[in-house]
């Protein structure tokens, strides 16, 4: 249930704050200029900006910062891979010297720069995610993306496809644990032997785990048809997206801020 | 919101692509305004066929099917006869879309480009004659699977149709879901919606006012609950229908006298007759 939970709300979490209730547009918006902003400054100096930024908006949406730090642990590996790889690869000045390994003055600062990057890009990323619903962010996107539609962009396409993903993942979770416990029941091992076995092991479950997306597919087709669903033209919503003076000013405050880092960084390089 | 309400088939014959028989054979049959009826028949009768064409998602092969006087081949027709004609499955898993209840039912309405405000009113009535207020945020798959199938009547019901076809709805319930689903019904048709019941349980077509038994693509029966009981097991099991135990002990207590076999059978009187 706890993974269920996930996969409906993703790492949302609801609160009453004045960042939830920004429009999902603004957030989205503001993320993209946050990350521009995290790409556009290479001091170090500035890093503790980002940091303080990254308080401060946590504080604003009611979660804690344990919650966003979070957010960051499935890239921890990726970090410090690319942290090693600037660290051992950059020319420069050597510090120290082992065999083969060199590390120099400039291969730290690279290394730093790179690591608190990518670590900066998935925690503001995380912000987005943890204080707007997936409903929200495919109906934001929708919107966002509503003026290329006449360009060719299945733009409403695309959130009707995720709107039906989020509703069908914990059913065809379940699908799939009630045919691997049939499949268990009937002596099929699923869990020994090396990778290959497991995967042949592992064909009995798909094989009606297809079936029965396929006749799903057709019937919610045939469902959604019988309730009037002709795309997304002339199509309303039960809750609208609302922007508002403060969503101006929310997405106004950050672009500000981003210029003003990369102003900085140009001034101090 | 039943006046004026009918559906007319007038020698419906229908056959899928790339298949030799016909799937309906010639179907004449008239629903009514704020009637009840049950369309009976076994597996692969051609129920399920004959629904999809009430509001359009078939279009007969031969003969006319008219919804409140438009025709369901008409291309222009058919958002008017998706409004007039609501559809609920079988499989309630297969027909909710969103991942939020009052986004599920929110759907229709949403697809007819009505205002915010009006669908808000729809949604709020609807889950509240299906017993689902307070759910309005809930996530679909923390719902049991007849609370997942009043949604669908929700959604349904959202478009505010004056038909309701349930095509085997209760199919996949247990008897407390199925028990669900109908109060509901009977509390539809109460206040006056026309209801068309799909199924090939017996015992299910107690309450309605008709019965249109078909079998083979073919309309083979028509009359009320009462009549086709009358009929007998027998010819009953012609058509690949069979006689629930329920409803047997009632026509034995019927014809022991101890039972008025003018009046619908109720495990009630049935239970009373038998301690009597
Ligand atoms: N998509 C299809 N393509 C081809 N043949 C079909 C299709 N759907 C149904 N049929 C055939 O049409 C006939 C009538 O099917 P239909 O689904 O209407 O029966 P039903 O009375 O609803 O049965 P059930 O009780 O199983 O739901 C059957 O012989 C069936 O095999
Ligand atoms: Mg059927």
């Amino acid at each position: 249930m706890q993974f269920m939970n996930h996969m409906t709300l993703g790492q949302y979490v609801p609160a009453d704050s004045f960042v939830h209730r920004l429009d999902p547009r603004c957030k989205i918006l503001a993320t993209v200029a946050l990350l521009a902003g995290v790409f556009l400054v290479t001091d170090l100096r500035l890093f503790p900006g980002w940091a303080l930024l990254l308080v401060a908006v946590s504080a604003l949406a009611k979660i804690p910062l344990s919650m966003v730090l979070r957010s960051a642990r499935p890239v921890v590996f990726l970090v410090l891979i690319t942290a090693l790889i600037h660290v051992f690869l950059t020319k420069g000045d050597p510090l120290w010297r082992w065999g083969i390994f060199t590390i120099t003055a400039e291969g730290v600062v690279m290394a730093s720069r790179m690591a608190l990057r990518l670590l900066f890009l998935v925690l503001f990323a995380g912000l987005l995610t943890l204080t707007t619903s997936p409903m929200e962010l495919s109906d934001g996107l929708e919107r966002l993306f509503a003026p290329l539609t006449p360009l060719g962009f299945p733009a409403h396409d695309l959130a009707m496809m995720m709107t039906i993903a989020l509703r069908f993942i914990p059913t065809l979770l379940d699908e799939t644990d009630r045919i691997m416990k049939a499949q268990l029941a009937r002596g099929a091992d699923l869990d020994r032997g090396n990778i290959v076995r497991r995967l042949r092991a592992f064909i009995p479950v798909l094989v009606p785990l297809f079936v029965i997306v396929f006749q799903r597919a057709d019937d919610l087709a045939t469902a959604m048809e019988a309730r009037g669903y002709r795309g997304g033209k002339g199509r309303s919503r039960l809750n609208p997206l609302h922007w508002r003076a403060r969503d101006g000013l929310a997405l106004a405050s950050v672009v500000a801020l981003v210029v003003a880092g990369a102003a900085a960084d140009r001034w101090l390089t | 919101m039943a006046e004026g309400f009918v559906s007319v088939l007038k020698g419906v014959r229908f056959s899928y692509p790339r298949t030799d028989t016909a799937a309906l054979d010639g179907v004449d049959l008239e629903i009514r305004a704020g009637e009840w009826i049950a369309l009976l028949g076994p597996n692969g009768s051609g129920k399920s066929t004959l629904a999809k064409h009430l509001n359009a998602l078939l279009a007969p092969t031969q003969g006319v099917c008219l919804v409140c006087g438009r025709d369901t081949r008409d291309e222009k027709a058919l958002e008017a006869i998706r409004r007039l004609v609501a559809m609920v499955f079988q499989n309630p898993d297969n027909q909710l879309v969103a991942a939020v209840v009052e986004e599920d039912a929110a759907f229709g309405p949403e697809n007819a480009g009505l205002p915010p405000e009006v669908i808000r009113s729809r949604v709020d009535w609807a889950l509240s004659v299906c017993g689902l207020s307070g759910k309005e945020r809930s996530p679909v798959y923390t719902l049991s699977g007849g609370q997942k199938q009043r949604l669908a009547v929700a959604g349904a019901l959202a478009m505010e149709p004056p038909c309701l076809v349930l095509d085997e709805a209760t199919a996949m319930l247990d008897p407390q879901g199925r028990t669900e689903i109908m109060d509901v019904v009977a509390d539809l048709n109460g206040r006056g919606m026309t209801i068309v019941q799909i199924t090939h349980r017996l015992e299910e077509v107690v309450s309605c006012d008709r019965v249109a038994v078909i079998d083979g693509g073919v309309l083979r029966w028509q009359g009320t609950p009462l009549d086709l009981f009358a009929l007998g097991p027998d010819l009953l099991a012609t058509w690949g229908l069979e006689t629930p135990p329920f409803i047997r002990l009632w026509q034995e207590l019927c014809g022991a006298g101890l039972l008025d076999p003018a009046v619908p059978p109720s495990p009630k009187e049935v239970l009373d007759a038998l301690c009597r």
